[in-house]
Formats: C-alpha cells, structure tokens, sequence
C-alpha cells in the first residue's frame, strides 16, 4: 500500500508544487490522479519511485518511509510507464522489455523468454520484437513501455499520461487493454492524466487536485459525478458546462426500445435502452474493472 | 612509377610508422575526450577549465610544442613519444567540444525513464549515455582521425613523421614524384582509417542504420 504523509515537495525556491499531500491508496486498486497541466501530478507520482525526493512529509509503501530504500533497488520493483513511452531507442522491443529482468539478474535467455511472454500480454505481434522503437507507431510504442514496465513482475505500476500522446481510437484501445490487464493482474496503478474522462473510465478511485496538488475530491468515479465536492470539481468534471447533467428527449426511435439521452445543452450524447419503454437500472461498477473477480 | 616501385619498402616502412603515429593519439583523444567530456558535462566548475585549456592548445604551433614537450616528457627532442604526446593534445583538442555537445544533447526524457526502469549511475553511463553519444563521438573521431593522419607528417621536421619523410626529403632533393607519392599515400591511409571507423561504428551502433528504416504498420 502506497501512503503520503504530509508530503510538501518545492523545486528551487518556487512555489511548493505539492504543498501538504497526504493520501492513502488503495491496495490492488487503479487510482488516477486527475487536474490540469502544472497542478503538481508527476511530481507526485515520481515521488512513489524516488525520482524526486519531497522536501517535508514521507511516502510510504506498506508501512515503510521510502526515504530508506536505496532508490535504484525500490525502482526495480516499481514499474513506470512515462507518456513518451521512454523505450531506449538503442535497443531492439525484446531487449527494451528485458531491461529490468537483466538488472534483477535473469540470465539473458530467461530475460527473453520473459519479455517474448509480455509482448503476448499486451497484445503486441512477436514479429516486432526486433524492431527499434523509431520503427513503431506511437501505439505500438506504449505497449512495448507497459510491457517493460510489467517485466520486473513490479507490484505497482506508475503511468504518467501514458496515452496522452496517440490518437483517440488507438487511445481508447489502450485504455481497454489497460482495464483488461488489470482485471488479471491486480496491480496497485497509479495512473496521472489530466483527461477527467480517463479518469473515470480507467480509475477505480480518482482524486480531482488542483494547483498544488491540494486534494479536491477522493472518491469513486460515480461519488464525485453524483456529488462533485464544490464548483471546482464540478467545473472540472464539466457538470458546471452540464456536459454530465443528463435527460432522456423527447424523441423516440422508431421501434420504441432506445431512448435519446441529451446533455443541458440539449445535444444528444447517447442512447439508452428502454424495453418496453421502461428503463433498466444498472450497477455502478464496470464489469471490465472486475471488483468481484468472476471465474 | 618506377621511383615508387624502387622504393616500395621504404614507403611501406613510412606508411606503417605513419599509422602507428597516427593511431595512438587517435585512441587516445576519443579516450580523454569521452572522460573529459562526461567531467565537462556534469561538473559546471569542471566544464570551463577544460574547454578553456584544450581550446588554448590550439594556439600553440605543433613546432613549439615538439620543443616543449621533451622537457615536459623529459624524453629527448627526437623521441617519437614527443610526436605522439603533441598529436594526441591535438586530438583531445579537436574532439572534447563535441563530446561535451554529445553529452549535453542527450534525451533528458531517455535518461528519466531509464533512471526510472532502475539502472545504476554506472549502469546508466556504459548502458544508455555512452551509446546513444556514440553517433555524435563517431562524428567527431572521424574528424580527429582525418587531422590526425595529415598533421603526423608535421613530424617530420623532428624526423619523426611517418610518410611525411617524403614531402621533406623530397623537397631537399627537388624531387617532386617523392612529394606526389607522399600526399596520395597520406590520403590512402586517412581513407582506410576512415572507412575502419565506419566499419567499427556500424558493428557498434546497429540501431542509426535501423532509424526511420521500415515504415512502422
Ligand atoms: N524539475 C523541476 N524543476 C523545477 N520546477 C519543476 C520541476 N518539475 C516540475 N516543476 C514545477 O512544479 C510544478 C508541478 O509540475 P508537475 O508535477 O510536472 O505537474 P503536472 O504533472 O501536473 O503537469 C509546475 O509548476 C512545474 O513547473
Ligand atoms: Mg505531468
């Protein structure tokens, strides 16, 4: 379990980019860190790795200061998926994934066989693995990041932005192949972004920061949209816009089972299904994310 | 031709001593140049001392430092050892400004994740920074290696310069094929070191070939 006790982090004399953070994370839970570019995000997550010390407080992993692990040893066991996907452009997809079992000391083939094992796992085809990154799509580029990241066989995975960079269709598959592997892996995510729909679809719990990483809501994605906490949140998440305040039209379609869904603004978002002309009611909790493991 | 010909093991004699004069001072500034860069690069005090006094070295003509250097060296004027030490000055000279540039270009977004997959400062160094500094170090030595082979012909006003016997000797017999022998076997042997550097950075740094090769699907 990763916690932060009152932990304040300044750069240089500026002003704190975390200023008193504490949160406790939940265990084998994704939890996405969500606010706009500069509110102090990745300063937070590099804390977790030792990348960045904080300059007051502690981070924690299960009970333990981190402040006390040598940092190369704790970053071996922490996997990290920055938004550029950082692979070594030196190094062919297999030996970018091998990295971290070599450095935990498997023999080269064991390495391979492993990282062979993880391109399978994120759905990657095994004719890339002798590719150099320069010679992959931006895509393709992330699941080798997260396959390397998976390598180390880390109990948490640290992703900062990490498709922010590609196009929404390739996004929206990542973040499908995100919750899919989640669903078998069980990993304690901590995952950055400043898109609020990410958040809500990739976060089992989301904490909506602002400037300075100040915590203005915690809570699962149907808490904060039910109740944002103040005009912030409820800004930020685009209720304010009445992007989330929802209505069923008017309009039926023509056999009578789908109802429109409009927006405040009156444009349609969607539909619902509505059998009989009566609508169903669903449980909060995406299958994808698996809170019950079924099977 | 014929002057060639009847000469041949003399040449071939200069042309080796010439590679050996060479390729000393070669190893040697690609050497100090990577360690006097990587200093440069991360030690802010370090960086202006070093740029300051190689770039110094420029001004000081190789004739004055064959003179100087044996009481320097403490070797006599007419030790080969003074040629190499002056040619190797020269070449860390040529080559440190852009080991410092190599060094200082290198992708901080690399460097980050790398950090964060959890190599070692070492690790880091042998595994990632040197190699990706390779293309811009290659380009440098290439530099280094062309100087290098036309400035050791220098020597010979010590008596120590390789094929550069030829254009001396040649010069006080007003023998011009010697001269004409001399430059096209100085450029044979800076090709070869040439293409041999090319060679060594292919088998060396597979992945520049590779950039932008196959169109990614
Ligand atoms: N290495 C650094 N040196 C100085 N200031 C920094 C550094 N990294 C981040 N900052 C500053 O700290 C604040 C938070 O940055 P960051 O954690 O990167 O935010 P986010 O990831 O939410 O965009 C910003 O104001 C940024 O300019
Ligand atoms: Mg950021």
């Amino acid at each position: 379990m990763i916690e932060f006790v009152g932990v304040t982090k300044t750069y240089d004399g500026g002003a704190p980019a975390v200023d008193n953070f504490s949160l406790r994370l939940a265990p084998r839970r994704i939890t996405a860190l969500v606010g706009s570019s500069g509110c102090g995000k990745t300063t937070l997550l590099r804390m977790i790795n030792r990348m960045v010390d904080p300059t007051v407080g502690r981070v924690e992993i299960d009970g333990e200061d981190i402040a006390g692990r040598r940092p190369v040893g704790l970053r071996r066991g922490i996997g990290y998926v920055p938004q550029d996907s950082g692979l070594l452009p030196h190094r062919r997809v297999i030996d970018n994934i091998s990295v971290v079992p070599l450095l935990n000391g498997a023999t080269r083939a064991a390495a391979r066989l492993r990282a062979s094992e993880l391109m399978a796992v994120v759905g990657l085809d095994p004719a890339l693995a002798h590719r150099y990154p320069a010679q992959l799509s931006g895509g393709q580029r992330q699941r080798v990041a997260v396959a390397r990241a998976l390598a180390g066989n880390p109990n948490i995975l640290l992703m900062d932005e990490p498709f922010g960079a590609v196009d929404p269709i390739v996004r929206a598959d990542l973040q499908q192949e995100t919750l899919r592997l989640q669903h078998e892996l069980r990993k304690t995510i901590v995952l950055v972004t400043h898109d609020i729909d990410e958040a809500f679809l990739l976060g089992d719990e989301v904490v909506v920061l602002r400037p300075g990483a100040q915590v203005a809501q915690h809570g699962t994605p149907a808490d904060i949209l039910a109740d944002p906490a103040d005009s912030f949140v409820a800004a930020f998440i685009g209720s304010a816009r009445g992007k989330r305040r929802l209505t069923i039209s008017a309009q039926r379609s023509v056999d009578g089972a789908d109802r429109v869904v409009v927006d405040a603004g009156g444009y349609p978002v969607g539909v619902i299904a509505a059998p009989e002309g009566r609508l169903p009611v669903a449980d909060p909790t995406p299958r994808s994310r698996g809170a019950q493991v079924v099977g | 031709m014929s002057w060639l010909l009847d000469n041949f093991t003399l040449v071939t004699e200069l042309a080796l001593q010439h590679a050996r004069l060479s390729a000393v001072p070669i190893v040697v500034g690609l050497l100090a140049s990577i360690s006097l860069g990587w200093l440069a690069h991360r030690v802010r005090a370090a960086r202006l001392i070093v740029l300051t006094s190689f770039s110094l070295i420029f001004t000081v003509p190789s004739l004055a430092l064959f003179v100087l250097l044996p009481l320097v060296l403490n070797t006599r004027v007419l030790d080969e050892r003074n040629v190499i030490a002056a040619m190797s000055l020269y070449a860390i000279a040529t080559m440190l400004r852009g080991a410092v540039d190599g060094f200082d270009h290198l992708s901080p977004g690399v460097t980050r994740s790398a950090t964060a997959l959890g190599y070692s400062p070492t690790g880091l160094f042998w595994k990632v920074q040197l190699p990706l500094a390779g293309p811009v170090l290659l380009a440098n030595l290439r530099v280094v290696s062309a100087s290098t082979v036309s400035l050791v012909s220098v020597g010979a006003l010590i008596g120590k310069g390789g094929l550069g016997y030829l254009f001396t000797n040649g010069f006080q017999r007003n023998h011009p094929t010697e001269i004409v022998v001399g430059i096209v076997a100085v450029l044979l042997l800076a090709l070869s070191f040439d293409v041999v550097l090319v060679l060594v950075g292919r088998a060396a740094l597979p992945w520049i070939r590779n950039l932008g090769g196959t169109s990614p699907t």
